[in-house]
């Protein structure tokens, strides 16, 4: 597509990387068919064509006000255009882009101010997000019901996993919300390498991966937290006694962001080296477990088989259109011994999109309802998925317990038979 | 009626967010998939439903404003270029599919019904809807019908206009004509197949019966690889000749199947000069029996490999690839300019070697992609809008390609419609009796000239101008024309 960016950005490294990505882009359409935000509204603007439009038209020195601040806002993130687009055009990069820059123009309202400031202060603050957490869960009772079903139910917790000692190490993301929300993911992982020979590693000081700030328009901010966690992540990096092989994340909204450090740090001289590094290192979960899959095998030799239930997937968008891992964690499960139902439209978001359903509430809403009844047709047993967000998100708009896969995992390879569903 | 009054009409009957009328949120609506053609709407508006459009038509009808339908926004020939003083009328609202019915075989979809829609949506039942064009995922039918798109299935299974039964076809007074028939004939004149290819210039379509085929027992594809384009060609016509109809019957290029192999990784020979996908589908016998004949004619005609698909999935990846052959040009180029002429089989080689000539002789790259089967061409020019004259040069370029077509006995448009891009070829293709009849059919309809106006038929002034601009060997094109 022809461009004609306005001097400001000429020169800029992010208007050139715009500029780049601006020109790749021809124009076909076929982003739209899989957009999830176009998809209900028909609206172009809605849509990533019609974004990297508005974006365009930013950078060539138009007037844009709130709402192209608006349309932007409304975009998932998902990325599912990237996955269609035969061009190549980076989208959610060019997005960061455009984003940012209206952040700097565009003044938004005190409140929406408000709201934004404090998701990013207390979502990535793992005791303040525990405190708020508990507080929320107490007063439950006190709520009207369509309030009581945002509140996530306290999970049941088993004990914490005996730490495992193996030569092989992984470094394991803690995360922000998910210790509170449902340590047993992590705990289950852990369970779960250990019986593949793998140790799981926690890094103290280690706190949230970024992705929150950077994607609530506090970019800088998103930055700094990266930083933070390569930080303390480095000196288990770094030390050459006790080799790390990989740092194993269990939400797939967090993998995708730690995967992408290499690149968001790498004009940072300080940092684009471990950055690269880290992101190098980066695994989700099902990486990790699809490659140990002739012990897998074998372990599961000695399990009994599953309860033949049916289980619904849900494969998240940071899993399947930003870490392009589409199947691994499908076919883990079938290699369980579980069955898959069919589910229409995999491609299409949840609506959970890490803070997406808080700070645009009726978009996700029915998207989470749309996603609800495509993965309910065939009847499941029980919805899984890879993504603490995800999870939560569809368990508020469901009755069907909602699960990381790991956990069911868990189940099978260490014969667990009590009831964790709550 | 003042610019401010004719928005508080609108907004009247839609909600806000549906009248779009400041340049920040028309621009997004400036150009179709032919984003060298650019023009800021006056208003664009995003009706819901049957009823609202009928709402607006009144509106622009009492107003004498011109009106330019879109669907997805993924033609190719501009057809949906916005009117300076018009009002853009997004149907991509209407998306519901409104019946399926089994039994007779048939959908009856609004206009913003994606293509591909139809068919998951038919899936259940074991039918789907034949015409397959590249855009098939995004592209509407709605935008099927006004532009007749076809697809790389057409060869076997026709185009859009054969797979329509019935529309639904509001005027610009905004009143209501139903074409068509669910038998397969109708009394009166065949105003079903005026009305598709016309690109929005005599109605707006708002519901559309298409029929539904039963999906074939099997499909196989045989991909086969050539060291040289010409024996390509060639093995298209034996192909033909043998009296085979494929369901399918594709070639690409080298540098198209570079760009695309990066995006699909579908497994194409990379060092093949040309290769062709050949698909027979129907029962499992006659399947098995053709694709062991085409294998041999393939052979025969010089493949260096010959590949048949293995499962569903491949055969998926090998269409999948050629599906993306447009866009990929994105990988390879910032800009690129689609051409869609016709010629007959017989002339491909001859063609294909003029067009190599023209493309040293303008010093832009071309990549090319076609239906092979049924002789329509899509040459990609390559080329970077933000080099100045660039455009032109391809443009010059393109209206060459067509111009060969023409003088090998083809036509402009094999599926993409007229639109902005090739009105001045149409000078070329149609005499002054032929585009008397286009205009006069035209003013029945729309007598005040305010649907889609500008587009796919050219005025006798614009072809004049142009007649004059092309002495062609010599003689002029028009003598018959006053000069202005």
């Amino acid at each position: 597509m022809q461009t004609r960016l306005d001097e400001q950005f000429q020169n800029t490294p992010q208007g050139r990387e715009a500029e780049t990505i601006l020109r790749s882009c021809v124009h076909c359409g076929f982003c739209l068919a899989t957009c999830p935000t176009y998809q209900l509204s028909g609206n172009e603007l809605d849509s990533p064509r019609g974004r990297i439009y508005l974006i365009k038209q930013l950078l060539e020195g138009q007037e844009v006000t709130r709402k192209t601040q608006l349309h932007l806002d409304r975009c998932l993130t998902c990325r599912a255009c990237e996955s269609t687009c035969p061009s190549g055009v980076e989208y959610a990069r060019l997005l960061d882009i455009g984003r940012n820059e209206v952040e700097q123009t565009i003044k938004r309202s005190p409140i929406d101010r408000m709201l934004r400031f404090a998701l990013r202060k207390v979502l990535p603050n793992r005791s303040l997000f525990a405190f708020v957490l508990k507080s929320a869960r107490l007063s439950r009772p006190l709520l009207p019901e369509r309030l009581q079903r945002m509140v996530p139910a306290q999970p049941k917790i088993r004990q914490n996993p005996p730490q495992a000692n193996h030569p092989r190490r992984m470094l394991v993301l803690q995360g922000c919300v998910q210790p509170a929300l449902n340590p047993d993911i992590n705990h289950a992982a852990e369970r779960v390498l250990d019986k593949l020979g793998i140790a799981l590693v926690d890094a103290q000081q280690a706190g949230c991966c970024g992705a929150l700030a950077y994607h609530l328009d506090a970019q800088p901010e998103g930055l700094d937290a990266m930083r933070r966690l390569i930080d303390a992540w480095w000196p288990y990096i770094a030390n050459p006694d006790k080799l790390i092989e990989a740092i194993v994340v269990t939400a797939s909204g967090c993998g995708v962001m730690v995967k992408d450090y290499g690149r968001l740090l790498k004009h940072d001289s300080a940092y684009a080296e471990k950055a690269a590094r880290v992101s190098e290192l980066a695994k989700d979960i099902g990486e990790i477990v699809a490659a140990e899959r002739p012990e897998l095998t074998r372990l599961l030799e000695n399990c009994p088989a599953p309860e033949a239930e049916a289980i619904a997937f849900h494969a998240p968008c940071t899993l399947q259109h930003g870490q392009r891992l589409d199947g691994v964690i499908e076919s883990i499960l079938q290699t369980a011994g579980f069955r898959l139902t069919r589910v229409g439209d995999t491609h299409l978001c949840c609506g959970s999109a890490g803070a997406y359903s808080i700070v645009q509430p009726h978009i996700a809403r029915q998207l989470r309802d749309n996603k609800i009844a495509a993965l309910t047709r065939d009847d499941p047993a029980i919805v899984v998925t890879a993504n603490i967000g995800c999870q939560m998100h569809l368990q508020s708009g469901t009755q069907l317990p909602v699960r990381h896969w790991i956990e069911i995992l868990d189940q099978v390879l260490c014969g667990q038979t009590e009831d964790r569903f709550p | 009626m003042r610019h401010a009054n004719l928005v508080e009409a609108f907004q009247n009957i839609l909600p806000s967010e549906s009248v779009l009328f400041e340049p920040e949120d028309l621009r997004p609506y400036e150009c179709d998939g032919l984003s060298a053609y650019r023009q800021l709407p006056m208003i664009a508006v995003l009706p819901g439903n049957e009823a609202e459009v009928i709402e607006i038509l009144k509106i622009c009808e009492a107003e004498k404003i011109p009106v330019v339908a879109r669907g997805a926004g993924t033609g190719l020939s501009g057809g949906a270029l916005p009117h300076a003083d018009g009002v853009l009328l997004s149907l991509a609202k209407l998306n519901e599919i409104l019946e399926i019915d089994p039994v007779a075989c048939t959908a009856r979809v609004q206009p913003g019904v994606r293509n591909l829609a139809i068919s998951e949506a038919a899936e259940t039942y074991g039918l789907y809807y034949a015409p397959d064009p590249s855009s098939q995922i995004a592209c509407t039918i709605g935008g099927n019908v006004a532009e007749n798109s076809g697809g790389v299935h057409c060869l076997k299974y026709g185009l859009t206009v054969h797979n329509i039964l019935k529309l639904r076809v509001l005027t610009i007074e905004g009143d209501v004509l139903e074409i068509g028939s669910e038998a397969l004939d109708s009394s009166g004149f065949d105003l079903l197949a005026l009305m598709t290819g016309s690109e929005g210039m005599l109605g707006i379509i708002s519901e559309i019966t298409v029929k539904l085929l039963p999906k074939p027992e099997t499909a196989r594809l045989v991909m086969a690889a050539f060291d040289d384009i010409e024996k390509a060609g060639a093995a298209v016509a034996n192909i033909i000749r043998a009296g085979i109809v494929p369901a399918g019957l594709e070639m690409m290029d080298k540098m198209t199947i570079a760009a695309v192999e990066e995006f699909i990784h579908a497994g194409y020979d990379p060092d093949a000069e040309a290769i062709l996908l050949c698909e027979s589908d129907g029962s499992n016998e006659v399947v098995a029996n053709e694709i062991e004949k085409i294998r041999d004619i393939m052979h025969e005609s010089g493949a260096v490999r010959i590949d048949t698909a293995h499962s569903d999935a491949e055969r998926q990846r090998f269409w999948a690839g050629r599906k993306a052959a447009f866009p990929a040009a994105g990988r390879v180029s910032p800009d690129y300019y689609c051409m869609d002429g016709t010629i007959p089989r017989k002339h491909l080689a001859e063609v294909l070697r003029r067009i190599e000539d023209l493309s040293l002789e303008f010093g832009l790259r071309c990549m090319n992609v076609f239906h092979a089967g049924d002789g329509n061409l899509h040459p990609l020019i390559l080329y970077d809008a933000n080099r100045s004259g660039e455009l032109e040069k391809a443009e010059a370029f393109g209206a060459r390609i067509l111009e060969i077509c023409i003088e090998a006995g083809g036509s402009l448009t094999g599926e993409h419609g007229v639109g902005i891009e090739k009105l001045n070829q149409m000078c070329l293709q149609f005499g002054d009796a032929e585009r008397d009849l286009f205009h006069a059919v035209k003013a029945a309809f729309d007598p005040d000239s305010q649907l889609n106006p500008g587009k796919a038929i050219p005025s006798l002034r614009r072809c004049a101008e142009f007649g004059a601009m092309h002495v062609h060997r010599g003689e002029e094109k028009f003598p018959d024309l006053p000069r202005f």
